[in-house]
């Protein structure tokens, strides 16, 4: 996995409460056997009209955030299910960081395992950030190591992220790599859980 | 110290190993598996020459693309390009993998969630992890049962263990006994307009108190199957007595001295009565009207009987503008009655409410009379199983007779991603989980019910309190 270390980019707002993962990537684009590929039906129905016309409302289709890397968005991100093609199709489009009052836990969980940053600022916080990138400048720097999210006014927010998180993203570890590393626990769990429990597969 | 949560005990019990981060490893005891969301998973493995390590711990069906017309033609008629190309995929992986399996026309297939606890595979005091969220309508057997993402899916697959951190634990009491026209689905959408559709999230709630212990298994399962709708990881509710009957003789249930054995185990499946739960709620269903939602997320829900309420009456903003956003895209006005609003569409099905019981219900509001003109509705059973059975009572001819279309096992249209979907604009009367935009079709209205108020529905042709028709 790339790893996440800092990041300079243009961000866009979406300023929605509850996107949820139906809205994220409706399911006619679930049909994949692929997790590349996605970035067509991210946000579709936001960003497309009955015809398949761009919606030119849409901040995601307007030039001044084709190369947005991170998103500023309302509560509750991701919530719905439990579909990876969500954070797929955000990271397919170029998204890397996340920023929202709060996120779905299945959702907030599935973005570490492909490298994205989602990062939870207080409501007030996010609203002068989504102000920020409504503007003219609209560059924003994600500095994961030093957990500082710094607006293009140069008005910095500090966020809270779990070390394992953390870590995780910043060497851009394979999680199944180190669990595999604990073979012999399972085996030895395994072991000794059937003992007087013949029920057990 | 004070006591354990049944949460509590379950993760206990299968804790592998803590890292120093504070993660920890958690044991997998079922790990189910369904097309859309396990091919990446398998091509995963494959590209990193690892093996699946406990293909006798799964079970895989497929259920979210699959018709739900002529399924005995097989994946080579499914008409769609990619949903045939997931199922095949399906196919392919589960035999080099060695996975148990239960193909599309095969009796026993259906919705994951049916099929699981059908198979008696779901057993109390399990922790059972699936790439869908409905995963939580396990913990209706007291099974600690959440949706993973399929990066997980991989890593269950290879190490069967997650990497998981503590949920909190919260309580969720429903007391008192219920106006008849009052179910189980009106309970869980009660209590997700009570606490918000982010109420629960980060806990894992635990049903409990009076109502719950007076449900069937398959209310249950409806209970804790919309868990997650509250944002929950997962649901819970301690095994009883109805448990243990549910599972006796089942495939997948232990027999003989493992049964005894097992039902010692699995009666100390309780929270302690000196736990400490992180929140609390209660919910007296006494004074429930059957529940509709009028908006798009679950939590926008008022009793068919109230009209729907303004967004003012909101404190925060942003939910002020959900609900108006909401109301926009169902074409509804606050202050309106849901009852008499025209509906174009019935779905009875979903991992919700597609059962035997969810079946005779419906059965026995329809019985004799006729789909209003105009409806079009539908019946899709959870399972190959629930279909066998409801024919042989029956009740496939008193659902053709009302006008009903009776259709062969899947998810159908509580997602849409087969044929099954609503035109744009249209509502929708459906014992589904899920009133998302788009959910049921680009426009669609959903509105979430139980079965006898889409029954009701049906028949009247428009939303109906069915406390009238019973
Ligand atoms: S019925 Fe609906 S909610 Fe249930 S597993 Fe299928 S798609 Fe998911």
């Amino acid at each position: 996995m790339k790893p996440f270390t800092t990041l300079t980019a243009p961000a866009a707002p979406l300023p929605i409460a509850n996107l949820d993962t139906d809205q994220i990537i409706p399911k006619q684009f679930l049909a994949t056997v692929e997790r590349t590929g996605l970035a067509k039906g991210l946000f579709y129905d936001l960003r497309f009209d009955e015809e398949g016309r761009e919606k030119p409302d849409c901040p995601l289709n307007q030039s001044a955030f084709a190369d947005a890397q991170i998103l500023i968005a309302g509560a509750n991100f991701g919530c719905g299910s439990s579909r990876e093609h969500a954070p797929w199709a955000l990271a397919d489009f170029g998204i890397r960081a996340l920023i929202a009052p709060s996120f779905a836990d299945i959702f907030y969980n599935n973005c570490f395992n492909n490298g994205l940053l989602p990062i939870v600022l207080p409501q007030g916080a996010v609203d002068e950030l989504m102000a920020e990138a409504k503007g003219a400048n609209h560059v924003f720097v994600v500095d994961l190591a030093k957990q500082i999210v710094s607006a293009p006014s140069g008005k910095t927010f500090n966020f809270d992220i779990d070390p394992g998180r953390k870590r995780k993203l910043l060497e851009g570890l394979d999680d199944i790599g180190l669990s595999l590393k604990r073979e012999e626990d399972i085996a030895r769990f395994e072991d000794l859980r059937r003992i007087g429990a013949a029920w057990r597969r | 110290m004070p006591g354990k949560t049944l949460y509590d005990k379950i993760w206990d019990s299968h804790l592998v190993a803590t890292e120093s981060d504070g993660t920890s490893l958690l044991y997998i005891d079922l790990h189910l598996i369904h097309e859309v969301t396990s091919p990446q998973a398998f091509a995963g493995l494959r590209a990193a020459g690892r093996a699946v390590r406990r293909p006798d711990l799964m079970l895989a069906v497929a259920d979210h693309n699959t018709p739900t017309l002529k399924q005995d033609a097989g994946i080579a008629a499914v008409a769609d390009g990619e949903a045939r190309l997931q199922l095949e995929t399906l196919d392919r992986n589960v035999a080099e993998a060695g996975v148990e399996y239960f193909p599309m026309g095969d009796v026993r297939n259906g919705i994951v969630h049916v099929v699981g606890p059908e198979q008696g595979r779901t057993q109390p005091g399990m922790t059972i992890v699936c790439g869908d969220s409905h995963t939580s309508t396990h913990g209706a057997f007291g099974a600690l049962a959440f949706g993973i993402g399929t990066s997980e899916v991989e890593h269950v697959m290879a190490t069967q263990t997650l990497r998981a951190r503590k949920a909190k634990n919260m309580r969720v009491r429903f007391e008192g006994a219920p106006a008849r026209g009052v179910y189980a689905k009106d309970y869980v959408l009660a209590m997700i307009g009570a606490i918000g559709m982010g109420g629960g999230t980060g806990h894992v709630i635990e049903y409990d108190g009076p109502a719950i212990r007076a449900l069937s298994m398959e209310a249950r399962m409806t209970v804790c199957n919309m868990s997650i709708e509250a944002g929950a990881r997962a649901g819970l509710i301690a095994p009883d007595e109805n448990t243990f009957r549910y599972l006796m003789g089942r495939a997948g249930a232990p027999k003989g001295g493992a049964w005894q054995e097992a039902l010692l185990y699995w009666k100390t499946l309780h929270a302690d009565p000196d736990c400490v739960w992180d929140a609390e709620h209660t919910i007296d269903v006494s004074s429930l009207a059957p529940q509709v939602t009028w908006g798009t997320n679950p939590g926008q829900v008022c009793g068919v009987d109230e009209t729907i309420p303004s967004p003012d009456e909101y404190e925060e903003a942003i939910q002020r503008d959900t609900a108006r956003r909401a109301l926009a895209y169902m074409g509804l006005e606050s202050g309106q009655k849901l009852e008499g609003l025209k509906i174009d569409r019935v779905f009875i099905g979903s991992c919700t409410n597609a059962r035997i019981e969810d079946l005779r219900v419906v059965a026995e509001i329809v019985k004799g009379a006729r789909v209003a003109a105009g409806v079009r509705a539908l019946v899709v059973p959870g399972s190959g199983l629930v279909r066998a059975q409801a024919e042989e009572e029956e009740l496939d001819r008193i659902f053709i007779d009302a006008g009903f279309e009776w259709r062969e096992p899947g998810c159908s249209m509580c997602l849409g991603m087969n044929p099954d979907i609503a035109a744009p604009g249209e509502r929708v009367a459906s014992t589904s989980n899920r009133n998302f935009e788009g959910r049921q079709g680009r426009g669609a209205r959903t509105h979430l019910m139980s079965p006898a108020s889409a029954a009701a529905a049906a028949l009247a042709g428009a939303i109906t309190d069915v406390r009238g028709m019973q």
